[in-house]
């Protein structure tokens, strides 16, 4: 068993499983951070972007001028922004049988793993994780698409060229691989393929399916589909043995970790999960008990801030600002603690006195989410879920909408244009803040002190966000809320379900480079946790002695057990075992067919002996006086008996025949066939049989 | 031999008051608690003395399961939990959940406050009764205990409608409850995976129909709605709050929008706004085309239909209403037909199924004169149209869910005793599998054949996967021997004899046989052995034989020594000695050089009989 590690963020993993013959990827995370390295696109014409200089080197040796531009000392590419894929190299992405998800965030690569790789797997993954994550993708492919660059820039990318640029362009690795956006199209195929399913359900995956699909296809080229098509569908109607359920993570919206198992392996695939309570079912965490491995990653990405302090934060300073006659711009993700900001505000709102202040948000999937949250009621946590019993909407969002006090727009175009009023509380995205209509109010509100502007997203390092926007007036507060687990939390749900080993990127094996004392802030564990990174190849520990065998009935009903000790009884069993897909199942062996006789010498020497069960192993002693007295009742009465160093010799004077009984073998000389056979059921009948 | 009983308390061979019991690996299960809405006395609700005279039920049920909101489904809930007794877990989906409480404390309105009823179930314990309820999610494996857990399939009859398969060990009972095989206005179609149940359990509402498209029946409602209006009439459309409503408003709302039509169109209820509610918000469980479009439109916010108001009914002019309950037994739909019921321009569409014994009933059965409370009759003057709206299974519907789910029994509930014959006939036939269908209080007993789950020490199953032969085909079978060994008839593990020993701890006796066969050779001894040395080899391939230097050789536990007899060189003997469980004993046999013709010579005898 196997560990093929494609992604090295802890919290956007892509991994590899090669579990039995079935070959698993635990998510699809795509690393934005990428981005930050890239000029942010402007909706509308930005004089200053468009003024910035270009870069040449000190030395005038390199001109980059045109592909990229200064800021503030910073150097930045003038392209459309490139994400950071998954590994595709380390091993062949269309043998992937099935790829499992686990939260919206942790898709967004799936198009670039399932478009144009030869992938005819299956994706499984929950239905608000599907619904919402297609709206993820939706806004992203909008966000690049509606401000198309020609430009793409490849220069820089020289490896010669890459080592002369200044930090942190210098220190980004594989930018070869780096790749714009995809597009719609390949959204909706990537999507197509998705399987929904539901918390605990029990996923029987039929390992060869695929492979024999693959044969098929490659042998009967010529044959029509349709005759492919029943075989496949034949296929299916396997049961394979190898079974995947998704459990509640208590993250995000049908966020979900994974149980991957066969009837005497387990692993257990822990990703961005959370023991808070906010809106999500809360995790499930019995169920992750007695694993063999269990890979953990997604913990929280700030150890240090408390969530709940930082949405005290949060709302202390919208208020400050507004009373000043500031805008807040809060740079946030369209689905997901957006839920909780508002619900947070709907407490705080009138208490603030904000009540006549306009809150809005913008993305083009602004309705669309909102709408979404409200529908998902069995994936909500039990408060939320009595609403809608009642029925009312889970989440008050729904009511701030009725009074007006909540906007929402697809755009800044349009509508909002118009409507737009000041001092107000704008949540919009991209976090990263190089692309969508958080750029246009970055450089609409960026010059004024009063405003501010409220990181609560943490994936994107804030200072980093702000870097191509400076030098800037607005106050910045950095308030980041990650409700995923923090190390002490994970410590205290590891040692409760105790798997035997724990696999984890390395980032959890040592504290963080900024806070090197703090030992606190690491994974801890006896054994030690199996550290990987991009692009290793883990070993996984399996100690496995059984495995899952199916007796046929006819065959259970024929076995004659016996009791050995009280209540524990054997019985031995000679069966034909069929071996298909990981699942094995025994019968009863047929009754040979009569052989002519003439051919008999060569089928039973090219054959072993098939039909033929052995004779068991034999336990127990002959105890001698009983063993007497029935060879008695059998009429055989002079027998002599002598007394050896570990039993007795019994002569059997009229029959010449000699039987030495010691405590474990019984010996007997005899050329008497008949006598032989005799006297063998007669010793048998003092033994157990194995 | 593993049986499963299924006892129906009621809707065996009957519509109405569904309450199934099942008994399956030792747990048993009742499937729905519902009430019978063509009784008014105990008859009403299931016989729970059937299963207990005296005390609670928690000690006999291991489980209850509602399939989804109807009252003949669940309107026994509340007696039986509160009243009868009963602490165990009850299952049911989010939206049944939700609006089951809803109907209940209607019905209970209806019975006591306007009926006059007393000891019936109160607001109080319907409340109580709700606390115990467990939502299932669909598909979710849900372990009601160690052995029995259940699952949840989309059936499509209403919104919440769910099919579950219960499962113990390997054996499993599906229960449809009220299901639909086509995709109507607002739900989609019920769906089901090859689980190959030894009991497929399903309603047989319509066994005998085979129905003509949807689009049809839709068109031909439409037209029978338009002409009444058109000629002055009035309509009254006798519904359940949930479920058809929702479907035929759906229905009429985009007619009136086509049509450009001004008659109003009225909800009885105050229920309508709250029942929308509910759809709004479980919009998942509705069909893909009404879930794709909900952000953009949602289909349940209705701009032609208006909330009835009782002195509506009085007035002149062409209406439609819909109107509750749906069969015309009590309420508001039959306070309007009363008063409509004089004037042919008007109609009445009864969208659904009737149980006997409800107006509704009679009236489809062209009976014109009826029987009023207070010895007063009704002339039935008005129109009665019968639209079979009902999301039911028809008979080919029936047939499909079977050819999903392979089950290797059928049992048929919820139906007519004379249409389920006919249906059992045709499933019998088609399926040949056994199809039964008890009446109430009757028990059918189906013996099931599970195959048993062991563990294989990985030891043994790989050696014998390994013996396979040089290039296995891994789609052959092996044989394998093994022992068996059973703990408490809990733990079932299959080993090697060799380590059955260990396992348990006992000793191993060697059991050994020693011979003597005399054989005519003229060669010295060692060429003697030598040669059936080398004769071994020739014909044992693959096996190790050894010729050791003290002048023995050695085949697996066979030892064989040659010696000359003493009184005639010529005369070899020949001793064996072999172990009990030797393997080769055949093929050494048949291997052996000196045999003569077969049977003609003592020795021979000799060697043939060691084996």
């Amino acid at each position: 068993m196997k560990l093929y590690c494609l992604s090295g963020h802890p919290t956007l993993p892509c991994n590899v499983l090669k579990f039995k013959s079935t070959t698993i990827m635990l998510d699809c995370g795509l690393d934005t951070t990428s981005v930050l390295n890239f000029l942010p696109l402007p909706l509308v014409h930005s004089p200053r972007l468009s003024k910035l200089p270009g870069w040449v080197s000190k030395d005038g040796t390199i001109n980059l001028e045109k592909e990229l531009k200064e800021c503030a000392g910073r150097v930045f590419v003038d392209a459309q922004p490139e994400f950071c894929l998954p590994e595709r190299e380390l091993l062949d992405l269309s043998t992937i049988d099935v790829i499992l998800i686990s939260n919206y965030h942790c898709m967004m690569a799936l198009p670039y793993i399932t478009e144009h790789t030869g992938f005819t797997g299956t994706v499984y993954a929950t239905e608000p994780t599907l619904q919402i994550g297609r709206l993820l993708m939706e806004e992203l492919v909008n966000f690049m698409e509606r401000v198309p660059k020609a430009q793409s820039a490849t220069s820089w990318k020289n490896k010669e060229i890459q080592r002369m640029l200044p930090g942190p362009l210098k220190d980004a690795v594989d930018v070869w691989m780096w790749k714009r956006c995809y597009s719609m199209q390949e959204v909706n195929s990537a999507l197509s393929k998705v399987q929904l399913v539901g918390y605990s359900q029990k996923v029987v995956r039929i390992d060869s399916v695929q492979e024999i699909f693959k044969i098929s296809h490659f042998c009967f080229r010529a044959v029509v589909t349709s005759r492919l098509f029943s075989r496949l569908f034949f296929l299916q109607e396997l049961f394979g043995a190898v079974q995947v359920s998704p459990l509640s993570s208590g993250y995000s919206l049908g966020s979900s970790n994974w149980i991957i198992q066969s009837h005497h392996e387990k692993v257990s695939y822990v990703s961005g999960s959370s023991l808070l309570t906010t809106h999500p079912q809360p995790m499930d965490q019995s169920s992750l008990k007695n694993s063999d491995v269990l890979i953990l990653t997604g913990l929280t990405q700030m150890p240090t801030a408390n969530p709940d302090g930082m949405l005290g934060e949060f709302c202390s300073n919208l208020a400050m600002t507004i009373r000043a006659g500031g805008n807040v711009l809060v740079p946030c993700y369209s689905s997901g603690v957006i839920y909780d900001l508002l619900e947070c505000l709907y407490q705080f709102i009138e208490s603030a006195n904000l009540g006549t202040t306009p809150f809005y948000f913008i993305s083009p999937i602004a309705n669309s989410s909102l709408e979404f949250s409200q529908i998902f009621a069995e994936w909500l946590c039990h408060n939320k879920q009595t609403k809608v019993y009642l029925p009312e909407p889970p989440f008050p969002h729904a009511e701030l909408i009725q009074t007006n006090k909540l906007k929402h727009y697809p755009s800044i175009h349009g509508d909002f244009s118009s409507e737009f009023r000041q001092p107000c509380v704008v949540f919009t995205g991209h976090p990263s803040l190089r692309f969508g209509d958080v750029v246009h109010f970055m450089e609409l509100w960026g010059k004024s002190s009063l405003n501010t502007i409220i990181f609560t997203e943490p994936d994107f390092s804030y200072l980093d966000a702000l870097a191509p926007y400076q030098p800037l007036a607005m106050k910045c507060v950095y308030c980041p809320i990650d409700t995923r687990l923090n190390f002490h939390q994970v410590s205290k749900l590891l040692k409760e379900v105790q798997p035997l080993h724990v696999v984890c990127p390395e980032q959890y094996t040592q504290p963080p480079l900024t806070q090197s004392h703090r030992s606190d802030l690491m994974l801890e564990l006896q054994p030690p946790p199996m550290p990987y990174r991009r692009c290793s190849v883990l070993n996984l520990p399996f100690r496995r002695r059984y495995e899952r065998i199916y007796i046929l009935p006819e065959l259970a009903n024929s076995l004659v057990p016996s009791e050995i000790k009280p209540g524990v009884s054997v019985a031995t069993v000679s069966a034909l075992l069929h071996s298909k897909d990981n699942k094995h199942t025994l019968q009863s062996v047929p009754k040979p067919p009569p052989m002519p006789p003439s051919k008999k010498r060569k089928r039973v020497i090219e054959e072993p002996p098939v039909a033929l069960a052995p004779k068991p192993m034999l336990s127990g002693a002959v105890a001698l006086e009983a063993f007497l007295a029935t060879l008695q009742k059998h009429g055989i009465t002079e027998v002599k008996v002598e007394e050896t160093a570990d039993g007795h010799i019994l002569h059997l004077q009229a029959e010449d025949t000699l039987i030495q009984l010691e405590e474990d073998g019984t010996h007997i000389v005899c050329d008497s066939e008949p006598l032989r056979t005799t006297l063998r059921d007669l010793v048998l009948r003092f033994l157990q049989k194995l | 031999m593993p049986e499963i009983k299924v006892t129906p308390l009621g809707a065996g061979q009957d519509v109405g008051r569904s309450c199934i019991l099942v008994s399956i690996g030792g747990k048993n299960i009742m499937l729905d608690c519902g009430m019978h809405m063509g009784y008014n006395d105990d008859r009403r609700f299931p016989d729970f003395s059937y299963i207990t005279q005296n005390g609670r039920l928690t000690d006999f049920l291991d489980c209850l399961i509602i399939s989804h909101f109807h009252l003949d489904h669940c309107g026994a809930l509340p007696y039986m939990s509160e009243m009868v007794g009963y602490d165990g877990p009850i299952y049911m989906t989010h939206p049944t959940k939700a609006i089951c409480p809803i109907l209940l404390e209607d019905f209970r309105k209806i019975t006591v406050d306007k009926k006059g009823e007393t000891n019936f179930f109160t607001s109080q314990m319907i409340k109580d009764c709700m606390k115990k309820v467990i939502p299932l999610n669909l598909h979710q494996t849900v372990q009601v205990d160690d052995e029995l857990e259940i699952k949840a399939y989309y059936a499509g009859h209403v919104l919440g409608a769910a099919m579950v398969h219960i499962k113990v060990g390997s054996e499993s009972v599906v229960y449809t409850g009220d299901y639909n095989m086509t995709p109507d206005r607002h739900l989609g179609a019920a769906w089901i995976d090859k689980c190959r149940p030894d009991i497929l359990i399903s309603e047989s509402t319509y066994a005998t129909t085979i129905r003509d498209s949807k689009r049809c029946r839709e068109r031909d409602f439409l037209k029978k709605v338009h002409e009444s209006i058109e000629r002055g009439g009035k309509v009254l459309i006798p519904v359940f709050a949930l479920g058809r409503a929702q479907e035929l408003c759906i229905l009429l709302e985009t007619f009136w929008e086509r049509m450009n039509l001004k008659a109003p169109i009225y909800f009885s209820t105050g229920l309508t706004e709250k029942a929308n509610h509910y759809y709004k918000l479980f919009i998942t469980w509705t069909n893909q085309k009404i879930r794709k479009t909900f952000v953009q439109r949602n289909m349940f916010e209705f701009k032609h239909i208006k909330a009835f108001d009782r002195s509506y009914a009085d007035n002149p002019g062409p209406m439609v209403v819909f109107a509750t309950p749906g069969m015309l037994h009590a309420g508001q739909s039959l306070q309007i037909f009363k008063k409509w019921a004089g004037n042919e321009k008007n109609m009445v569409i009864m969208p659904g199924y009737c149980v006997q014994g409800t107006i509704g009933h009679k009236i489809l059965n062209g009976q014109r004169k009826l029987e009023m409370e207070g010895r007063a009759t009704l002339d039935v003057k008005l129109q009665v149209e019968y639209m079979s709206f009902s999301a039911h299974a028809d008979a080919k519907g029936i047939m499909q869910l079977i050819r999903m789910a392979e089950p290797r029994n059928m049992l048929l509930v919820h139906g007519e005793a004379v249409k389920m014959e006919f249906l059992k006939g045709k499933i019998e036939q088609e399926f040949s599998i056994d199809c039964y269908m008890p009446a109430n209080g009757e028990t059918t007993t189906v013996t099931t054949n599970p195959s048993v789950p062991v563990d294989i020490s990985l030891n043994l199953l790989k050696r014998e996967m390994a013996l396979g032969g040089p290039l296995p085909d891994p789609k052959k079978p092996r044989t394998m021997h093994g022992t068996l060994i059973m703990k408490e008839n809990v733990s079932f593990m299959l080993v090697s004899s060799e380590q059955a020993l260990k396992e348990l701890g006992l000793n191993e006796h060697q059991l050994r046989f020693t011979c003597h066969v005399q054989l005519q050779d003229p060669h010295s001894d060692a060429d003697t052995l030598h040669r059936i040395y080398t004769h071994l080899k020739s014909v044992l391939k693959g096996y190790t034989i050894q010729h050791l230097p003290d002048g023995t050789v050695i085949v697996e536990s066979i030892v064989i020594k040659v010696s000359s007899s003493a009184e005639d060189s010529n005369t070899k003997v020949l001793l064996l000695s072999w172990s009990y469980q030797v393997k080769t004993w055949t093929l050494f046999l048949e291997g052996l050089p000196m045999q003569s013709k077969p049977g003609s010579s003592p020795n021979h005898l000799v060697i043939e009989s060691l084996f």
